[in-house]
């Protein structure tokens, strides 16, 4: 009995099935033709990452990661799909044979960057380390969800923190030309 | 029994009970609106099944079941089912971070009375509601009715634009509390000996208006404004499927008045008596420090968690009698109105009185005033002003004066007017 909990609730157990359903609705959403099936595939991708972040340890991470992605910018990637696509349904996105070479050499680079990762080129990340869950948890208990990631974001990171800022702005000023000379 | 199957019963339990006791009280809500709206319109409301009309919603939800279910040709069928589901189910798991009573001592154990009191606290509240809206977008969308539709659109444009002056409001409480977490909350309102409703109360007022706008209440119910969209975004839907919208509306409802309670009113804690403050301090329970630092323990007791559990589930329901009460008082604001405030008063609002109470606490430190009675003073006093300054401003004599007064004014002005004629 207690082996069954201990292995439904264990992280490797809990690890697979969102990672399943992450590849899985990653998957739906590039070969669904609807782009409003595609959408709602890749919020159930973003809701199953933020789950292995949560696996992770990372909280904070995984509660931004749907807050912002998944019920603000997905929110307002649905209003414009729904808008958009009234007449005129299913129409192919990647026009040519060059941009699908261009997604291959992208999604290559990607896997490229993971297989240095994980074939030991490059530093394992803490949660792979053998006192990486003791450190997390001392960190967690000392300084909060939030203060675990505020630290770094205002001490180390403060100028990337701020530039990042100023280029949001940057693009919030533009919307805001771009849309008041249509009016 | 091993620790983790021991943990696992026990959450289980309350897993239930918490489930149950939702929706047993959003079944009752559905019922005291009638009542209350009755009540509020001098007439009865329903009162014919079963004494006071108590069996009501189980009526109401008999009939849905037994209802026929319409499928329009055009919907979008996947869709268009999974439309409700997604509007009940969110609303139905936030209340899973919210604690409801004192710590319950049973067999040499404490059991915290909270489904699961995760790290991140009140930011799963805000992840989870702002998924609500898909659902409501959903069911418009694929009602494949422009009438539907127009009230999905609205639906998504006013829950993103009050979701940014909520984010603001909650970000003052977590400025006051220095953590996420509800329980950590509750037990900072103990220690400071005053419910955040008073040291924040901008924050509250700000909270209070963008819950109602995020729970789709009048006067902010233009998703299903039947004057201008026939039914909104639930035209097409009959029998279960619709009855799930109000369901998940009254879930809303309940789980945003606990909030309330817990963020702004001290959750469950008893006024006046410092007896029931509890707290998890590494592995003991607490109920302060004492002077030179050193953790006192807290005396826990069952009927103790039974007193505020009391207390909590009276606060929870008056903030839903005030809903209510709202609902059946104020008429729908106008779309416009509604994006207006939204955006050009509630934001720059929020913003400006985050710097207010973040300036007022880093003032408060400086001079070395500690947590408690005069830090919570000072800040009452502050937010105070900042609170009439926004009444003053946002109502122009307008509510607070009262239709009174406004008659009067027009009358003095009309009678000016007269005089003036009469004079050539």
């Amino acid at each position: 009995m207690d082996t069954i909990f201990e292995f439904l609730f264990s992280r490797d157990f809990l690890f697979y099935v969102f990672s399943g359903v992450t590849i899985g609705s990653a998957l739906a959403m590039v070969t669904r033709k609807n782009p409003v099936a595609s959408l709602l595939f890749m919020v159930a991708t973003l809701a199953s990452l933020a789950g292995i972040y949560v696996l992770f340890e990372a909280h904070f991470l995984a509660a931004i990661q749907i807050i912002v992605y998944a019920g603000a910018i997905m929110v307002l990637f649905l209003f414009v799909i729904m808008l958009l696509n009234l007449g005129h349904d299913y129409q192919k996105d990647l026009k040519g044979g060059a941009w699908a070479i261009f997604a291959f050499v992208v999604a290559g680079a990607m896997a490229g960057v993971l297989a240095r990762q994980y074939g030991g080129i490059e530093a394992l990340p803490i949660y792979r380390d053998a006192h990486g869950p003791q450190v997390i948890d001392a960190l967690l208990a000392e300084q909060g969800a939030v203060g675990v990631m505020a630290h770094p974001l205002f001490t180390d990171y403060v100028l990337a923190f701020e530039l990042t800022g100023i280029l949001l702005l940057v693009a919030i000023v533009g919307a805001l030309a771009l849309a008041k000379r249509r009016v | 029994m091993s620790e983790q199957t021991l943990f696992l019963i026990e959450k289980s339990i309350i897993v239930l009970a918490v489930f149950g006791g939702v929706m047993l009280v959003v079944a009752l809500t559905t019922l005291v609106e009638r009542r209350v709206a009755g009540f509020i319109q001098d007439r009865y409301g329903p009162n014919r099944v079963g004494p006071f009309g108590i069996l009501q919603p189980a009526a109401d939800g008999l009939k849905n079941f037994l209802k026929e279910e319409t499928m329009p040709a055009a919907a979008a069928q996947p869709y268009f089912w999974l439309g409700p589901v997604i509007s009940l189910a969110p609303a139905l798991v936030t209340f899973a971070v919210v604690p409801f009573a004192a710590p319950l001592p049973i067999g040499g154990r404490v059991v915290e009375m909270i489904v699961a009191d995760v790290p991140i606290g009140i930011l799963y509240i805000l992840a989870l509601s702002s998924l609500g809206v898909y659902g409501v977008v959903m069911g418009g969308w694929a009602s494949n009715n422009k009438y539907s539709f127009l009230g999905g659109l609205r639906a998504s444009a006013q829950m993103v634009s009050y979701e940014v002056a909520l984010g603001l409001a909650i970000v003052v409480v977590l400025l006051m509390a220095g953590n996420v977490t509800l329980t950590e909350m509750v037990w900072q309102q103990q220690q400071l000996n005053f419910w955040f409703a008073f040291p924040i109360s901008l924050a509250f007022i700000l909270f209070v208006i963008s819950a109602f706008a995020e729970t789709n209440r009048t006067p902010f119910d233009m998703p299903e404004a039947e004057s201008e969209l026939v039914a909104g975004f639930h035209t097409e839907y009959s029998g279960m499927k619709y009855a799930m919208y109000p369901m998940g509306e009254y879930a809303h409802l309940v789980t945003s008045s606990a909030l309330m309670a817990t963020l702004f009113f001290g959750g469950w804690d008893i006024p006046f008596w410092t007896g029931d403050d509890a707290f998890r301090y590494g592995d003991m329970w607490i109920s302060g420090f004492a002077a030179d630092g050193t953790p006192i323990e807290a005396s826990l007791a069952w009927w103790k968690t039974f007193l505020t559990f009391g207390a909590f589930a009276a606060k929870t329901y008056f903030f839903v009698i005030f809903y209510i009460w709202v609902r059946w008082t104020i008429p729908r604001f106008r779309y416009d109105q509604i994006m207006q405030l939204g955006w050009k008063i509630m934001l720059p609002v929020a913003l400006a009185y985050v710097m207010v109470v973040a300036g007022t606490i880093l003032a408060l430190d400086q001079l070395g005033v500690g947590y408690g009675f005069t830090f919570g003073l000072v800040l009452t006093v502050v937010s105070a002003i900042c609170t009439g300054l926004f009444l003053l401003v946002l109502d122009r004599g307008r509510n607070l004066s009262g239709a009174h007064s406004k008659a009067q004014k027009r009358f003095a002005s009309e009678r000016k007017a007269l005089t003036a004629d009469s004079g050539d």
